[in-house]
Formats: C-alpha cells, structure tokens, sequence
C-alpha cells in the first residue's frame, strides 16, 4: 500500500533538456553588445563631459531604484518597468523647464548602464543572480532609442510642437519594444529549444501591456520635465508603482498557483496511486515535447497543468493499480479515471480547457468511429504517460529505447506519430552529447 | 442595499445633502467648462473600468487621478463638479441608491481636498515650470485628504449597513488597497502638470499605465479566484476517498478563519489559515482506505497509520512556497495542548499557534458531522465537549473564541450522511 514511504521526491532532468553549448552563445551575445556600448559611451561622455549633472543624478537614481525593484514575470522573465521608463524618458528628453536638455545618446547610454549596475549591487549582496543578459537586453532597447532620437534632436529636425514630437517619440518606444522581444525571442528559441517565431510571439504578447505602460510612463516624464523640471521624475516614480505592485501581486500569485497544483497533484503519489516523482516527469516530458512541437506558451501552461492532473482521477479507486500504470489497465477503466478526473478538475470551474484535456488521455489518436482525434495536448499526455509507466525513474538508456520502440509501434492507432518522434528526439542520447 | 436600518438611511442622505449643499452654494464664477468636461470625460472613463472586489459590490476604480487632476487645475468647486461623472460610470451593478451615495461621497472627498489644496497654499489653475515643485506639498495634502475622506465615508456605510451575524468583511479596511488609491492619485498630479504642454490630450497618454495597472490588477484578481477553486476541487477530490469527511476541510477551514478574525489575526495569516484549514488533511490519502472507513476499534498498526497523516501532509503541500506559517499549522494540527497528541507530543505554546486553532475547528466539525462509527452530535454538545478539554486537549483561548463566534454567526453542521449511499468509487478494478 505505500510504496513510497522513506523516499524523497526527487524529479529526474531529461537526459539531455538543454545543448549547453549553444546556450551559452546566446546568452552571451547581448552582454557582449552591451559591454562594449559600456565602454563605448564612458569613454565618449569622459571625452565631452557630463552635461546637466543633475539631470543624469536624477534620472540615474531613478533608473537604480526601477533596477532594484525588478520584476519576475511568468515564464521565468525579467522586467524592471521603473528602470526602463526612467532610462527611455532620459533618452527621449529635450528640455527641463524652459532650458535645452539634451544629454547626447552616449550619456544617455553611460548614465543608464551604470545605473542599471548600481542598482543590481543590493541584488548580489543578497546572493540573488545578477541576470547580466536580461539587464543587458533593456540596455539595447535603450540605446536604440537614445542613438536615433539625441542626433535627431540636436540635428534640428525634431520640432517645437507637441503634436509632430508625439509620434516620433511614440515610433521610437514601439522600436525599443520590438528590440527587446527580438533579442529576448533569441535567448529563449536557443535555452529552451523553441521555435522562434513562437518565442517571438510569446514575447510580444508578455511584454506588450508593460511596454505599454513602461513607454507611456517614459513620454509622460519626458514632457512633465518641460513643465516640472526634474521634480517629475519624483512625482512620477509613485504611479508607476502602483502599476509594478499590481504586476508583482499578478506574477506572484501565477506562481503560487503553478507550485500548488505541482504539490497536489502528488497527492497520488502519497495515496501510493502511482509511482514516486510520476506526475512531475510526465509534466516535464510533456511540456518539452509540446514545446519541441511549437506550442505557444499559454497552451503550454494548460498543458503543464493537465499532465501534472492526468492521474487525479484515481482517487476515485478503491485501491490503487499496482505501481501505477494506467497504461496496463483495460482501456474502459482507462476511459473512467480520465472521466472521473476531468470532473474534478471541472469542479474548479475556471480550467475546462485543462479538464478537457484530461478527459480525451485515454483516447486513441486515431478513434475507430468518426469522432474527432483528441487534442494535441491530450495526444502528448498520453505518449508521455505511457513512456513514463514503462520507463519510470530509470536512468537505464536501454529501456528508453525499448519503451519508444514499443510507443513507435503504436503509432498507427495509439499515438500520434508526430508526438513520438518528439518524445524520442528528447529522450535519445545524440552523437555528440 | 437591502433593508437597511434607519441610522444607515439617515447616514446615506447627510452625505448626499452634503454634497448637494456643496454643489449648490458653490461659486461657479471663472471655471473652464472645456477643461471639466474632458476631466468629466476621464472620471467616466475610470469609473466605467472599476473592478469589483467584494461580493458586497465594492469596486474600486482610478477616479481619484481625474478628481485630484481637478483639484489643481479648475479648484475645489470645479472638482467636485467634475466627480459627478460618477454618476454616469457605464458599468453594471450599483443601484441608483449605491450609485447616488458614491457620487456624493467622491464630490465630497474632491470638494474637501480642494479646500486643504488651497488651505496648504496650493495655486488653482493650469500650473507653469514655476509651480514647480511648491505645488507638490499642497497636491499631497489634497491627495491624503481625498484618500481619507472616501476610507472615512465608506467604511461608515459598510459598518451600517453590515448584516447582522455576517462576518466582517474587511476588504474595504485593507491597508494597501488605500495605499494603491493614493498611488493612482498622483497620476492627477501629471495631468495638471502636462495640461499647460500637451493640452488635452494629457488624459489619453495618462490613462495607457492606468489601464495596464488595471489590467494587472483583474488578472490577479482573476488569477486568485482561479487558484481558490482549484485548491478547492482538488481538496474535494482527496475527501472522496472517505465520504464521511466529505467538505470536512471546507468546513473547517472556515471554523479556523472564525477563530482567527474573532482573535484578531492579521488579514494575510487569516488568509493563510484558510488554506491550511483546506489541506489540513491532505495527508489522509497516505491512509488505506480500509482504515479510515473502519467501524469499530483500530489496531496499534492502523493507529500508526492514521499518525502518520500530518506529516504525509507536510510532504506534499511543502513545496507551496507561500504556505510558511500553515506548514506548521498543518503538520501539527494533531497536537494536545498536554503534549499527548501526535506526531510529535509538543504540549502549551511549543503548539504553533495556527495548528492549536485548526485542532479547535477540526475536532469541533468531526464532532458534528456523521462516522462511520458513530453519528452526528448536536452542536451545543460539541461546545460543551470542547469546554470540557479545554487546557487539556485544545488552547482554552481559542476554544472561547470559537464559541462566542459560533453564538454570534451560527454554525452550519453538514447534512446527515445517508446509510445507504453507494461510495462513489470504481471497485470493478
């Protein structure tokens, strides 16, 4: 009855999640971009001096201030929104009260950099990660900007009136913006070996709100220092908190969320259901292969949760199946825990795609009748679940393969040919590794 | 509003004739109608994105930047004109009467913070680079006064019109929604500040981080209500096991949340007690099923087995990383306050003080609710049973606390389990 007692939960890392190698290329590239601009700008605002010292103060201690209040977004991002606004509005000033700002993009671009450092010192301190790529990547959008607007503006060409600055400085943020989701759209397709027309498009559907909200902050400062002098960068770092409080209240109860149901959907493994550490491979597997097939990150989130929730519905047995494995049991006993699963999921009310999802496991890829095939993510749970009952914590290279030979013979009913050639892409060792 | 009682009637049309004396005796002489109409324009605008947050209709909404922008801009009268917009927020859901009393009460709190605008030496009309920064100091003021004013005006209502036995809801006293109100009241303040550069169309570079702060707002809030669901269901879902403890965690968790605002427990850890009280026995699916349908006495074995549950428990919910302190309550849930409880015979304040308040709701709802091996009792024999081990098996402090809110909101025993209810589970296997 309770097979699992003494053992910790240890979840087991795919053979191979991640090419190290090239993960480390990616990473680097926009650090490197960055630290030469670094270089590049101190050099250049050593040479012509620091114009407006008070104004870089200013917009640098603001800056600092966003950068230590940092953001984690779902899917293991990074926004600093204060930092990014306050480092767009210096870029994008023109005058502080009545009197001609501007403050050349190398300055811009110095001013920005060391703050950034600056206020990622606390973060060292307390041993958290220092996150060079992802600081390295706001400093790009930001540079963008600062280079193509400061020329413009000292060439004459930007006007006096608000309605023709408004839409040049509007374009400029969209471009910091597309910067952005560009370079971190590359990250992620290399660390996580998505495809990056997906990458590209999650990246643009999570920032485009906080962009949103960060290039207006950064227009609005830039303007109210015309009127306000430096006083608005002051007034105006309360509102935007408002704005990151209520994102960091939204990210985090995201989190809770994702850890709970990782935690309680182990409370088959407790019951001795299934298998120590089951649910978390299969949840593991499954997203990788989802992610391998192209899946956005939402359907990827559903994904999460329902292969994390496939065996809820043996609690509803008396008794558990020895070890586990539904994939052993008669295809109606199947087709019952599914349905009874689905049905406790659907109670919440508020995951009837994930319900759905649980519902359709047990359905053959090709049904015999007319009915539609099962969702995709449904069709991957199911390879995943099966791969998993028959391989189970065992690092053994042999019993993976005979475990996807057995799930490759299966492809003309069972499973879905495509799904298995993903599953098999991630759990085969390749020359090389 | 149902029936409300005199008082609340009488308190609802001071604050409207209030705001009416103060729209009605008001100079209108000087005042920018352009300017209060695009003000209006962005009052209506917040009021009709209000979020809901209560079941009571408490919704909250940004119109404090547009009132608090005319404060500066157009003066105490101008303001309090501008917060009628209230009144014609396109959203479902306040009566006329609830919709009336908001109108007054933002009238009132614009008029009040105009005055103490003004009364701090703040200068009324669209402010140049020389306002600047003198006029923050005023504007502060303004926004301190209006933010208290509506708190003061709204909670007087709420304590009015509460029914009576409900539990205190104490969403409209939460601290940091205020302190978000406050936030978003500087926004008002870059409204005037950029009215003299980009005119009119200031409202609509504002209102872009307004609604992306609101968006966030409602997925977090959308996200909560999701995540309380879920852990309900999959709760649900582990009581099946046993259907004589069928909504014995809801039920107990709700004991515990009585306890914990009857003592006086901050509002986040009467939050995390109620979690705990939901997954206090997650630990159970770790018991043979055998055992815990079992009539009659168990065996030390079997006995064993059901000690084990609070630390079965403890292995599954601890990777919720906000769960800290309900990781104690939950593991020691078991506990006697004589150190003869179990798993780990602490006795007195060594008891965490989360687990002593769910061993009170716990043995009060097992009590109350049918056994296998026993049936229901009545509620005033439970109380009388939890008196008679006070200091024994439970914190006699919690145990008093428990039953003066019991006598004062009532309780809700489960409905009797029929005896011949088949178990809702596939034994074919």
């Amino acid at each position: 009855m309770t097979p699992v007692a003494g053992r910790r939960y240890q979840p087991r890392s795919l053979s191979r999640p991640i090419p190290a190698a090239r993960q480390v290329q990616a990473h680097w590239l926009p650090v490197a971009l960055a630290g030469l601009l670094l270089i590049w700008s101190v050099t250049q605002t050593g040479v012509s001096g620091v114009r407006d010292v008070h104004a870089a103060l200013a917009f640098g201690a603001l800056i600092a201030f966003g950068e230590l209040l940092r953001l984690n977004l779902p899917g293991d991002r990074e926004a600093a929104p204060i930092a990014t606004a306050g480092a767009l509005a210096y870029a994008l000033l023109l005058r502080i009260g009545t009197e001609s700002a501007r403050p050349g993009a190398a300055q811009v671009i110095a001013v920005t950099a060391i703050a950034m450092g600056v206020g990622a010192l606390p973060h060292l301190a307390v041993g958290r990660p220092a996150r060079l790529t992802a600081m390295s990547v706001r400093l790009l959008g930001v540079a963008v900007v600062a280079a193509t607007f400061q020329p413009l503006a000292s060439a004459g060409l930007v006007s006096e009136h608000w309605w023709s600055q408004l839409p040049v400085m509007l374009g400029l943020v969209v471009v910091a913006w597309l910067v952005e989701s560009v370079v971190a759209a590359f990250i992620r397709t290399e660390a996580l070996r998505t495809r990056f027309a997906v990458a590209l498009s999650d990246e643009f559907r999570v920032q485009l709100a906080i962009f949103a909200a960060t290039g207006a902050s950064a227009l609005l400062i830039a303007f109210a220092a015309e009127v306000m002098g430096l006083a608005a960068v002051a007034v105006f770092a309360a509102p935007l908190l408002v704005t990151q409080v209520a994102l960091r209240r939204y990210a985090g109860i995201r989190a809770t969320y994702l850890q709970t149901v990782r935690a309680l959907a182990r409370v088959t493994e407790i019951g001795g259901y299934v298998e120590t550490g089951h649910s978390a491979r299969v949840s593991r597997l499954a997203v990788a292969i989802g992610r391998e097939l192209g899946m956005p990150e939402a359907a990827l989130l559903e994904l999460e949760y329902a292969a994390l929730m496939h065996d809820i519905g043996q609690l509803s047995l008396r008794d558990p199946v020895p070890g586990g494995a539904t994939v052993l049991v008669a295809r109606e006993d199947q087709k019952r825990i599914a349905e009874y699963g689905a049905e406790v999921i659907q109670q919440a009310r508020v995951l009837d795609a994930v319900a759905d999802i649980v519902r359709r496991q047990s359905d053959p890829c090709r049904p015999g009748d007319s009915s539609p095939p099962p969702p995709l993510s449904s069709r991957i749970i199911r390879a995943a679940n099966a791969y998993d009952d028959l391989v189970g914590n065992s690092t053994d290279l042999s019993q993976a393969a005979e475990a996807v030979e057995r799930l490759r013979l299966d492809t003309a009913a069972e499973y879905d040919p495509h799904v298995v050639t993903a599953l098999t892409h991630l759990v085969t060792p390749r020359p090389g590794d | 509003m149902g029936k409300l009682s005199r008082i609340a009637w009488f308190y609802i049309g001071a604050v409207i004739s209030a705001a009416v004396i103060v729209l009605v005796a008001g100079t209108y002489s000087g005042l920018d109608w352009a300017q209060i109409a695009v003000l209006g324009v962005l009052l209506i605008a917040c009021e009709s994105a209000a979020t809901v947050l209560n079941a009571r209709g408490l919704a909250w909404s940004a119109n404090t930047m547009a009132s608090l922008a005319a404060v500066v801009l157009c003066g105490p009268v101008g303001a309090a004109v501008v917060s009628c917009g209230t009144l014609l927020g396109l959203r479902r859901g306040p009566a006329p009467a609830q919709r009336l009393f908001n109108t007054a009460m933002y009238v009132l709190s614009a008029y009040l913070a105009g005055r103490a605008y003004q009364g701090f030496g703040g200068h009324v009309g669209t402010p140049g680079p020389s306002a600047f920064p003198g006029l923050i100091g005023p504007f502060a003021a303004a926004a301190v006064v209006h933010v208290a004013v509506n708190f003061l005006l709204l909670n007087g209502v709420f304590w009015l019109t509460r029914e009576p036995g409900a539990v205190i809801d104490k969403v409209g006293l939460d601290f940091k929604l205020w302190l978000t109100d406050l936030g978003y009241g500087a926004f008002g303040v870059l409204i005037a500040a950029l009215w003299s550069v980009l005119g009119p169309f200031t409202p609509v570079l504002v209102l872009i981080p307004v609604f992306v702060a609101r968006w966030a707002v409602a997925q977090f809030a959308a996200q909560q209500r999701a995540y309380e669901a879920t852990v309900s269901a999959l709760c649900q879902a582990v009581e099946t096991k046993d259907f004589y403890t069928r909504g014995h965690s809801e039920r107990v968790s709700r004991g515990a949340v009585m306890i914990a605002s009857e003592i006086g427990m901050r509002p986040e850890r009467v939050g995390a007690i109620r979690y705990a009280g939901m997954l206090h026995d997650v630990g159970k699916l770790g018991v043979p099923t055998s055992v815990l349908q079992k009539r009659g006495s168990l065996t030390d074995d079997e006995y064993a087995a059901i000690q084990l549950h609070p630390m079965r428990g403890l292995d599954i919910v601890r990777e919720i990383g906000f769960l800290d302190e309900a990781l104690a309550g939950i593991m020691h849930h078991h506990e006697r306050i004589d150190g003869r409880g179990y798993p780990m015979g602490l006795a007195g304040d060594e008891i965490p003080e989360f687990a002593r308040v769910l061993a009170v709701a716990d043995a009060f709802d097992a009590m109350t609710s049918d056994r296998s091996y026993r049936g229901a009792r009545p509620v005033p024999e439970a109380i009388l049973e939890l008196r008679k081990w006070a200091g024994k098996q439970f914190d006699p402090a919690f145990v008093d606390a428990f039953v003066s809110a019991i006598e004062r909101d009532g309780w809700t025993a489960p409905e009797a389990v029929p005896a011949e209810e088949p178990l809702r589970t596939i034994e074919s296997l």
